[in-house]
């Protein structure tokens, strides 16, 4: 590795040491002078109309500055939140879109839906005030699972969702997996649930709207993940703001995994009312509200056959699916339950026959949009469930199952039955990889050692792909999307020879700063010391995309090398000018333009310093300056994949579930910075692992209350409940259609992690006679599995 | 309005608060020392972990009126005065403890205690011992490697005298 510091270096983080002192920026942290507090009075019922609002109290309570009814900002033109993606059902008709007020208009539908917005000098004065607002609700009967509202005769929650439906929509080829089925000899089913999660970033969503009188500007700080869509949706849609007077600045941002995507009503209420109040207005959840308001993810119903010839060979797969979207439109949930989850249905398999149902479903609860991973690990849980599944049924081993169905690296380019194109990818390389780390072949007798100390030892594997950096942007919208779907990169050499970079991408832990840096110090040789990376705010950086669905690298990056090879392009002309050189004959390397074989050389400082003191500079030709911008917009979507494998050890008597091993082998196509890129690894699989052991967002089905709905509740993986990982990256099957090469990594881990844990614990209590267990893999839920199957033994106990 | 004195970070620091003002929110809207964090309301995720009388605390579950003169450390005061980092924090940055940093200052100020308090630190001590942290992001596979050098790091820079 010729640049310590460059492409592929475990280079540490830059951003570490403000957060490591406390210097961090979060948005809560920023006062700004004379500044208000917004506490917002949410809906205790699920679903219920509002007869009457009365705020007279709140209003005259102390240090109270304002009340804000949603027949307030309806009076003032405030529209409702929009939806980024439209979905078309089956029979061609558009998905019932239904408005979506930031405060509620007459009537609330879930628990935490936004009533009121109070607004005071302090926080504690808001939240007194509120408590004196009086609201007269009729309580209405509420749809709250999705089955439940799918039945005749359920509540309706909109009038424009007939039956509660907001699309039916299918993918595939119904007929062609009808006929497989006819002839397979072996059919495996699975009736399955994927649960509800919360997404729960340690950071709270926090905003503070400000507006300037003497200049008739906005600005909005936020802890979003992309702050130029949060400007476009809510500018132009919500509130009519014009791009030019509004500034959205997402500071430092503490997580995200999807929930900080979206467009919340809490970012329209405190920009609005900022004018109103002529005082800056700071919001920040507290974590019950973050319960009640921040997007939730998955909620799945599904039913899934594969269907297998006499050796195993998968012939085709019939998917239906019922998908929670929750009381309201969420910014992009109508895409996660279809273009990214049911295109995924391939998997790493070369089954040539899938058809997929999914309906979408309207119900009394807080609306569900991405999570980590999105669509992606619902379609890998589904896969790898059945795929074992029938390993076990056919007696076929797991990994001789995989290998004879495995898409191989010479069928590539891959087109899937659901759409997609595969670029690359060697899935029985990244399985073998796995199974050496994981010992494989000494699995038997761990599992006998483990049952002579009376316990329950399985193993189980996820081989997943997924499809990473949403794209190109004119096929997405053919699909329904309504934004582009590129990204953006300035790149700014200064005249004494350090850079400024200006992305479109925003991180919220991913550690960009490194990484972007890494790859800016490389290209031009120059030391990473001089380049800065500057993310996050509308002012100063060019309208990008932002943050969601691993893309940052894949696409942000993407944009990041076009500019700086638009910079190299235009430093070698001055260069060739300056040489007296043809341009041709002039070659960069390691930070130098040179004359090839002669010495004559000059360093890409002296350039820059030519191009904006252009005393010797070809002005006929070219501009002064070195600052070029680039728009990068994929080709295709980028596919990494690998193999998980999870070890576990179940205790009979208390039905506990312990993970002796967990092993990820990994093609994220070439790797930037492998420590940030295995940070991302364990993290994604420890959310994927409190999936299947932990998390779960209940709701009492009658109704509405959210049960789980704080950490007393939901249980939130500790560093107790995981194990360490090992993780080991296959580089060799690079991305073919971006100029790095790079694939992703940030969501791998959580689209594995579930079903490898499941599979581990199905496989762990197989003997028993258990084929299905549905997460959470509680104890109780384990304990029961077991004793259920042996009546004896309980009997006996 | 009571009025509190404790020293933060070696300084002398007095205000006004409400009875009901928790330590942390003295901390951060009076004091201005925004690196300690809240995470949650149930004094569940440890996002808010100070030191108050060399014992960390969740600074959430405590009043300010409580810590009426204590010696309070945030994870401002923690690394040196000329900015060299604190053994535990130069190993969170060496081991890629850290992602979004929310939880980072609550954790590096737990972890210091558990490292005082326990020579010769085991995984297992690690991981049981940070429970009352959450972190989402690094799956704490990392947290505790830092902790764990962290830890080595700071055994060899304690006088002897003082073992
Ligand atoms: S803020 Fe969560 S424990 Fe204090
Ligand atoms: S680093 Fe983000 S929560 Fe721990």
């Amino acid at each position: 590795m010729a640049n310590p510091t460059g492409i592929g270096a475990p280079v540490r983080r830059r951003e570490d040491i403000r957060f490591l002192t406390g210097q961090g920026n979060y948005t809560d942290d920023i006062n700004r002078a004379n500044q208000t507090y917004a506490y917002v009075l949410r809906s205790p019922h699920a679903h219920a109309r509002i007869r009457e609002i009365d705020v007279s109290a709140a209003q005259a309570a102390p240090g109270v500055v304002a009340v804000f009814t949603g027949r307030d900002m309806a009076a003032d033109g405030v529209k409702g939140l929009p939806c980024g993606w439209q979905i078309h059902s089956k029979d061609g008709s558009p998905m019932a879109e239904p408005p979506h007020p930031p405060l509620a208009v007459d009537i609330v539908r879930y628990v935490g839906d936004q009533v009121a917005v109070v607004i005071a000098d302090s926080l504690g004065q808001a939240r007194d005030a509120a408590e004196l607002i009086e609201v007269d609700y009729e309580e209405l009967p509420a749809a709250v699972t999705s089955d439940r509202a799918l039945a005749a005769g359920a509540p309706q929650i909109h009038a424009e969702a007939p039956g509660n439906v907001c699309y039916d929509w299918h993918i595939g080829d119904a007929a062609a997996v009808d006929a497989a089925f006819a002839r397979a000899k072996h059919v495996t089913r699975i009736d399955l649930v994927n649960t509800r999660l919360v997404p729960n970033p340690m950071e709270p969503r926090s905003y503070i709207g400000e507006f300037d009188r003497s200049t008739g500007e906005y600005t909005l700080w936020t802890s979003s993940q992309n702050p130029h869509v949060i400007r476009l949706l809510m500018g132009a849609f919500v509130l009519g703001i014009p791009e030019h007077k509004l500034r959205v600045i997402a500071p430092d941002v503490g997580g995200g995994f999807g929930a900080k995507i979206y467009h919340y009503a809490e970012e329209a209420i405190v920009t609005w009312a900022s004018r109103k109040v002529t005082r800056p207005i700071k919001w920040t959840a507290d974590r019950s509200e973050a319960f009640l308001s921040d997007a939730h993810g998955r909620d799945h119903l599904t039913t899934c056959e594969l269907a297998l010839d006499e050796n195993a060979n998968f012939l085709a797969l019939r998917v239906h699916t019922t998908a929670n979207l929750g009381a309201y439109l969420s910014t992009f949930a109508p895409s996660i339950p279809t273009y990214l989850y049911a295109t995924l249905l391939a998997g790493q398999y070369k089954t040539p026959a899938i058809y997929a149902e999914v309906k979408a479903v309207f119900t009394n609860t807080v609306p569900v949009d991405a999570y980590r991973g999105a669509g992606r690990p619902e379609a890998c849980y589904l896969i790898e469930r059945l795929v074992e599944n029938a390993a076990r049924e056919t007696g076929v081993d797991k990994v001789e199952i995989r290998r004879r169905n495995f898409i191989p690296p010479s069928a590539m380019p891959y087109n899937t039955p659901v759409a997609l194109t595969y670029d690359t990818g060697d899935f029985a390389r990244c399985m073998d990889m796995a199974l050496k780390l994981a010992d494989y072949a000494g699995f038997p007798a761990r599992k006998a050692e483990a049952a002579r100390r009376g316990k329950l030892r399985g193993i189980g594997f996820a081989s997943y792909i997924e499809a990473c950096g949403i794209a190109p942007s004119n096929v997405a919208g053919a699909l329904g999307a309504r934004a582009g779907l590129y990204e953006s990169a300035e790149v700014r050499f200064h005249p004494t020879g350090s850079v400024t970079v200006f992305t479109g991408s925003h991180s919220h832990g991913q550690g960009h700063e490194t990484t972007f840096a890494q790859i800016v110090a490389d290209k031009f040789g120059i030391p990473i010391e001089n380049v800065e990376i500057v993310h996050g705010d509308t002012s100063k950086i060019p309208f990008g995309m932002g943050t969601y669905g691993s893309r940052s690298l894949a696409v942000g990056g993407s944009a990041i090398v076009k500019a700086v090879d638009k910079v190299v392009n235009k430093a070698r002309k001055i260069a060739a000018h300056m040489l007296e050189a043809a341009e041709t004959d002039v070659e960069f390397r390691d930070g130098r333009f040179t004359v090839a074989g002669t010495d004559k050389s000059l360093g890409i400082g002296d350039i820059a310093l030519s191009a904006y003191v252009p005393h010797n500079f070809p002005l006929e030709e070219l501009e002064p300056g070195l600052d070029e911008q680039a728009f990068y917009d994929p080709k295709n979507f980028t596919y990494p994949n690998g193999t998980q494998i999870c070890e576990v050890e179940i205790d009979p008597e208390t039905g506990v579930v312990r993970i002796v091993n967990f092993v990820a082998a990994d093609d994220f196509g070439r790797v930037i910075n492998p420590m940030i890129v295995e940070g991302q690894v364990h993290g994604g699989l420890v959310q994927g692992i409190g999936q299947a052991l932990l998390e779960h967002a209940v709701y009492d089905p009658d109704s509405g209350q959210l049960l789980s709905g704080s950490y007393m509740d939901y249980c939130m993986p500790r560093a107790d409940d995981v194990p360490s990982f090992t993780v080991a990256y296959h580089e060799e099957a690079p991305c073919t259609h971006n100029p790095l090469g790079v694939k992703g990594c940030g969501e791998a881990g959580t689209i594995g992690g579930a079903a490898a844990v499941m599979n581990a614990v199905v496989d762990a209590l197989a003997d028993l006679g258990v084929t299905h267990l549905d997460m959470p893999a509680t104890p109780e839920r384990v304990w029961r599995a077991i004793n259920a199957r042996r009546p004896a033994a309980v009997a006996a106990e | 309005m009571p009025t509190v004195s404790m020293t933060v970070n070696g300084r002398p620091a007095t205000g006004e608060v409400e009875g009901r003002t928790l330590l942390v929110q003295f901390l951060r809207d009076q004091l201005r020392l925004t690196g300690t964090h809240v995470g949650c309301d149930t004094s569940q995720c440890g996002a808010c972990v100070v030191h108050v009388d060399g014992r960390s605390v969740k600074s959430c579950t405590i009043l300010a009126v409580q810590a009426q003169g204590c010696e309070v450390t945030t994870i401002e005061g923690l690394a040196a005065a000329d900015g060299t980092l604190h053994p535990m924090q130069a190993a969170f940055r060496e081991h890629h403890g850290l992602q979004c940093g929310f939880c980072t200052p609550g954790m590096v100020m737990s972890a210091v205690e558990l490292a005082r308090d326990n020579a010769g630190l085991t995984e297992a001590q690690v991981r049981e011992g940070l429970e009352g942290n959450l972190c989402r992001c690094t799956g704490y596979h990392n947290i505790v490697k830092a902790v764990l050098a962290g830890a080595e790091a700071m055994q060899g820079q304690r006088p002897a005298a003082a073992e």
